[in-house]
């Protein structure tokens, strides 16, 4: 017995699809015989979901300007209701993703297996594999009844690959009466302007913590990170005490970074942290504490102070360029 | 123009994350017995709550959180702030619950609270982070709501909030009564005064069960969660790396890694 429908919430910006939307269309195509998309950005991302795999669009209208979580949570629910649904439902731990799985588990009366990085077919069901404590401990979770299950997958835990299909059908999924549900709008939207390589697309990825001891000191994070052409990133304990945006967070709640090398100024390594930067191919960590957690994910570990080896590893880099 | 406003915050009160967690081999599910303490995600919440009640010049704050064996100690903190009361909802059926069986809970509780203008949650627990349940208890309660807030107004009864994006931030309107998600970090939490400690200890705390709720125990907890663990495993580990001390030139030996990596 395989899993035979799945279907994708498919993000978009400006018609490109997210990138976590590609990786987990890349996952299920392997593990199910059919699988479409249900989207609020319409029938312009038919072509490029279609390269990855999916077979139709499930385009929900009339979503322009609402906050995607009820109309979408809405749509999906009315046509399991009507017969017409998945065996699973995959969405990205995404803004939206969280809104819609939320609101669609109660719709539906069933649970949300969350923090998802792996999908595996347990007799025919699927199961979600869900990394704890950091990531030393894999918890692999599955549902008891026939209810459609929700799955919320953490970004990057495939690779997106375009599997040559033709672009996908297209279909209108209808929204339902959401009463209150639906009355939130968005009235504006403001774009945060950061220079530099994005924390989500760079090979290399500069983070400081709160062993930076304070604000001013994230600044050799910053130079740093221009000199190696990587992002900045920051720990949730100096995001939380406000020294830079919380776009700029990695871990659980923030990004999940896979750079090719990751520095980590200052950081102790909390749970929280490492789920969200485990994954990098290298780890360069420099902290003051030799019992400090960063380190045993760390290819390399200078104990030390980050005030005296940060102005240093500088110096010797500006002197190389 | 609202005069006052109450609030409904929901906060949990986790094991202190600076003990490190296990699982309780029997039922592979997180152990939660000692101390419970608030957790730091919802002293945003509880801090966006006081000020929202502040500015409206009148209502009160109320918590509403569940937890077993009836467990204040978190509670008290959050009281000690400036809430004014709290329901705790705490039944051995409760054990083993998931994030659907809580949002149930919680939006039972939130309504025996009385009339809120407002339900603020953090956007997840620090300890279990399923992320889910904001949004949950708004279906549940069938109720508008707005995730990842970093600020909120209230202007002429329309909430008004700035919602963190990929990209920056949106801003979101929607009417009252409404489910609000705060982000951490967003507000600075007030440190209890002692006044406020002292105060703490005879503020109200309406501790109930699953039947005070008129909650059938077969919904929720073991029985009503509707998944099961197959399996627990230990992740694949990082090989261990090379840790040295800083002798004051450990900055070139990162400069050798850049260069091998071809970074630099």
């Amino acid at each position: 017995m395989t899993v035979s429908k799945i279907w994708v919430l498919a993000e978009a910006t400006d018609g490109k699809v997210a990138t976590t939307t590609l990786e987990i269309l890349a996952k299920a195509r392997e593990l199910a015989d059919t699988v479409e998309v249900v989207t609020a950005a319409g029938a312009e991302i038919a072509t490029e979901v279609g390269a990855h795999g999916a077979t139709k669009v499930l385009a929900v209208g009339g979503t322009d300007g609402k906050l995607l979580g009820a109309p979408l949570a809405g749509a999906i629910a009315a046509a399991i209701e009507a017969g017409n649904g998945p065996d699973a439902v995959l969405m990205a731990t995404s803004y939206t993703g969280r809104d819609v799985a939320g609101r669609l588990s109660v719709k539906i009366d069933a649970p949300v297996i969350t923090n998802v990085v792996d999908l595996v077919d347990s007799d025919g069901r699927l199961a979600g594999v869900e990394p704890i404590f950091g990531g030393v401990t894999d918890v692999i979770t599955k549902f008891t009844t026939d209810k459609v299950g929700i799955f919320l997958v953490r970004p990057k835990s495939f690779a997106a690959e375009e599997s040559g299909g033709a672009a996908a059908a297209v279909e209108e999924l209808s929204v339902p009466d959401l009463g209150a549900t639906g009355a939130a709008v968005v009235t504006s939207r403001f774009v945060e302007e950061k220079t530099g390589p994005s924390l989500d697309e760079a090979a290399v990825v500069v983070a400081g913590g709160r062993g930076l001891g304070e604000k001013e000191n994230y600044q050799l994070v910053e130079d740093l990170a221009k000199l190696l052409q990587a992002a900045p990133g920051a720990s949730r304990a100096i995001v939380d005490a406000g020294w830079v945006p919380y776009s700029y967070q990695v871990g659980q709640t923030g990004k999940v970074v896979k750079p090719t090398l990751y520095i980590a100024a200052g950081i102790s390594g909390a749970t929280q942290h490492l789920v969200g930067m485990k994954g990098s191919k290298n780890i360069i960590a420099i902290n003051k504490d030799a019992e400090a957690p960063i380190f045993a994910v760390s290819d390399l570990g200078i104990v030390g102070d980050v005030h005296k080896v940060l102005p240093k590893l500088i110096e010797a880099l500006q002197a190389r360029s | 123009m609202l005069l006052g406003m109450n609030v409904v915050v929901c906060v949990k009160q986790i094991p202190d994350p600076a003990d490190p967690g296990a699982l309780d081999p029997q039922t592979n599910t997180l152990k939660r017995d000692g101390k419970l303490i608030l957790d730091e995600s919802d002293s945003y919440g509880v801090e966006m709550a006081l000020q929202l009640v502040d500015t409206a010049g009148g209502g009160e704050v109320t918590l509403v959180s569940m937890a077993p064996n009836g467990e204040v100690s978190g509670l008290r903190t959050a009281l000690a702030m400036g809430a004014a009361k709290a329901v705790l909802v705490s039944d051995d059926a409760l054990a083993g619950s998931d994030a659907l069986s809580t949002s149930k809970v919680l939006a039972k509780a939130i309504q025996r609270a009385g009339e809120a203008d407002l339900i603020l949650t953090a956007t997840e627990s620090s300890d279990g982070y399923t992320g889910v349940v904001p949004e949950q208890i708004a279906e549940l309660l069938q109720l508008p709501s707005v995730t990842f807030a970093k600020e909120i107004t209230i202007d002429g009864g329309t909430l008004k909030v700035q919602r963190q994006t990929e990209a920056g931030y949106d801003e979101v309107e929607s009417p009252l009564p409404a489910v609000v998600s705060v982000t951490a970090g967003v507000v600075e939490p007030r440190y209890p005064s002692f006044k406020g400690i002292m105060a703490a200890k005879s503020k109200p705390v309406d501790q109930v069960t699953l039947a005070d709720l008129g909650i059938d125990p077969s919904s929720v907890g073991w029985a009503g969660g509707g998944q099961e663990i197959i399996e627990v495993a230990q992740a694949e580990a990082r090989a261990g790396g090379t840790i040295i001390e800083d002798d004051g030139e450990g900055f070139q030996k990162v400069v050798d890694l850049l260069a091998e990596l071809k970074v630099i």
